[in-house]
């Protein structure tokens, strides 16, 4: 058993790894498996025709400065270096586990020894809503594309739900000289996100940058011949509209495995996953915004939908499905980040606490730092503008930190100087590819 | 072994600080300092992993 190097050896019963999904997580379990030895077929099956892309753009720098898709990998890297076979445009339709098979739409079957599958969430529509012209979800490539046609000077803008999502499209329509009205059905927005507190004191960025925020409304139609016209809500109001963007959030994206085996959660459709990433099913493990999974550190079945968790799962999912002997458990302090209005909003661990407390920031524009907390120990921290603080609190958050440790590196970060280490000296930046950098007037002070 | 960044490329967001905290840390201002460049031997597949975790492929590793 014990192997000779320090890596994890390779099981060398497995031929042929099949990935269904080809974008982050996916791609991350390929080069993951490929990193630990594994030296058989690597196959990628993906429903989008386009190369594996970065998403988060699309709702920010894609749209505003028509900046190219961000592409995870070229061709070549992907046939040569990784030696992977991609079949994209290209969707599974059903599993068979006992036959350890799949089907596709193209009427071929595909055989497998392990399979992953990291086929992600689908933007939500509300049901019952009539099909019109102007009415768009924003996942994938082919959607930001749409999106950014109609997103033009002047356009009438309803989004529908604030959150995280929503707010970044607020953020960029605002930027391209839409007329934009963002409404969401809670009374406060984000709050399964952040919570009640910070999700108010974010939320209250809208109105600062003249984008009205109606909460606490649904909407009861969406009216207009073969293109909308108008949103119609609950209270009455009525709002004409060129362009009605949905971003009511994601679902896992499971109905092609019915009748699989494969147990998914009832409540959402995500892929129930032990805390090794494996399915319910031998041979099949999941990894990405399509899975919940036994978090050692939250204490329960989590499922997260960020860049970081579809980026660290993929990896140990891909080394888990090709090393015999001994998987590791995939264990992780949630962290994501949002940019809105030149803000940077991120977070680490958890808004489930008993209580929440703001720091303000000196640094000014508004930046502040909310520890959340739980009997005594920090769980999450939510940051606006607050970059230099976040990751120090991921590591405490997973090292069981308590409430002191937590205040004692706000102080020493509020008091310290920035002269720590060696820094390499900054290229001028062009500005074009950098996002932006919200308290970039204070790069002078940097030494 | 030594990491260098590509400034045009880093957006901050912090993903290598939270992997490698002893080489990477974003500053005040929100851009990322390298607090030193040659890698340990004993640091090599943590900083591999941050490099390679960063959505921006900002970081490379150069011998
Ligand atoms: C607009 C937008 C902005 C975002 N911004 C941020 C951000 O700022 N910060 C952050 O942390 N996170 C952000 N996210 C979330 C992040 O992008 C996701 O968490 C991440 O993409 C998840 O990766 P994944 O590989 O699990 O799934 P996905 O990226 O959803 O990929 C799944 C892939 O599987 C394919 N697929 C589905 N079904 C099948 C099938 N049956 N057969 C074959 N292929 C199939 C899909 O077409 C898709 O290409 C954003 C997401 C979006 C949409
Ligand atoms: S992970 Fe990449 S983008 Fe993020 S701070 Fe580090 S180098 Fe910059």
């Amino acid at each position: 058993m014990a192997p000779t190097s320090s890596r994890p050896r390779a099981d060398d019963s497995p031929r042929r790894l099949v990935i269904v999904g080809a974008s982050l997580a996916g791609l991350r379990a390929a080069e993951s498996a490929r990193r630990n030895g594994y030296r058989g077929e690597v196959v990628i099956v993906g429903k989008e025709r386009h190369l594996p892309y970065d998403r988060p753009p699309l709702s920010k720098e894609f749209l505003t400065d028509g900046q190219p898709p961000v592409f995870l990998h070229s061709t070549d890297a992907l046939a040569g270096e990784l030696g992977l076979r991609l079949r994209l445009g290209t969707a599974a339709i059903a599993l068979d586990p006992d036959a350890r098979r799949l089907s596709l739409d193209d009427d071929t079957t595909l055989t497998y020894d392990r399979l992953i599958v990291a086929t992600g969430a689908a933007a939500r529509r509300p049901s019952g809503l009539t099909d019109l012209a102007g009415i768009v979800t924003l996942r994938t490539l082919d959607d930001a594309v749409l999106l950014r046609s109609l997103l033009v000077a002047e356009a009438r803008v309803v989004i529908v739900g604030a959150g995280l999502i929503g707010s970044e499209l607020a953020s960029s329509a605002g930027q391209l000289g839409a007329h934009v009205t963002l409404i969401d059905g809670a009374p406060v927005p984000l709050v399964r996100a952040v919570g009640v507190d910070v999700g108010r004191r974010l939320s209250a960025l809208h109105a600062q940058r003249g984008i009205e925020l109606i909460c606490d409304v649904q909407i009861v139609a969406i009216e207009g011949h073969t293109r909308a016209s108008a949103v119609v809500l609950s209270d009455g109001l009525r709002l004409p509209a060129d362009v009605v963007l949905l971003s009511i959030g994601a679902e896992p994206v499971t109905s092609w495995l019915a009748g699989s085996g494969v147990a998914v959660n009832p409540t959402d459709g995500a892929i129930v996953c032990d805390e090794m990433l494996r399915t319910s099913v031998p041979a099949v493990y999941a990894a990405g915004d399509v899975a919940e999974w036994s978090n050692r550190i939250v204490g329960g079945q989590t499922r997260q939908e960020n860049w970081s968790n579809a980026n660290e799962q993929g990896a140990v999912a891909g080394r888990n499905a090709v090393t015999a002997g001994s998987p590791v458990a995939y264990e992780a302090v949630s962290y994501f980040w949002s940019d809105w209005y030149g803000q940077r909003i991120q977070f680490v661990g958890t808004a489930d606490s008993d209580d929440v407390e703001f720091h303000e920031l000196s640094s000014g524009h508004g930046g502040f730092v909310a520890l959340y907390h739980q009997e005594g120990r920090l769980v999450g921290a939510a940051a606006c503008n607050g970059q230099r603080l976040i990751m120090k609190y991921r590591r405490l958050i997973r090292d069981g930190a308590s409430n002191d440790d937590a205040l004692a590196t706000l102080a020493r970060s509020a008091g310290a100087a920035w002269e720590r280490g060696r820094v390499t000296p900054a290229k001028q930046s062009t500005g074009s590819s950098a996002r932006p950098s919200p308290a970039g007037e204070h790069a002078g002070r940097r030494r | 072994m030594y990491v260098s960044l590509d400034r045009d490329r880093c957006s901050g967001i912090g993903i290598c600080e939270s992997i490698a905290p002893g080489y990477f840390e974003i500053a005040e201002d929100g851009s990322l300092q390298l607090l030193r460049d040659d890698v340990e031997p004993e640091a090599i597949t943590e900083v591999e992993e941050a490099v390679r975790s960063c959505p921006t492929l900002a970081l490379t590793l150069q011998r």
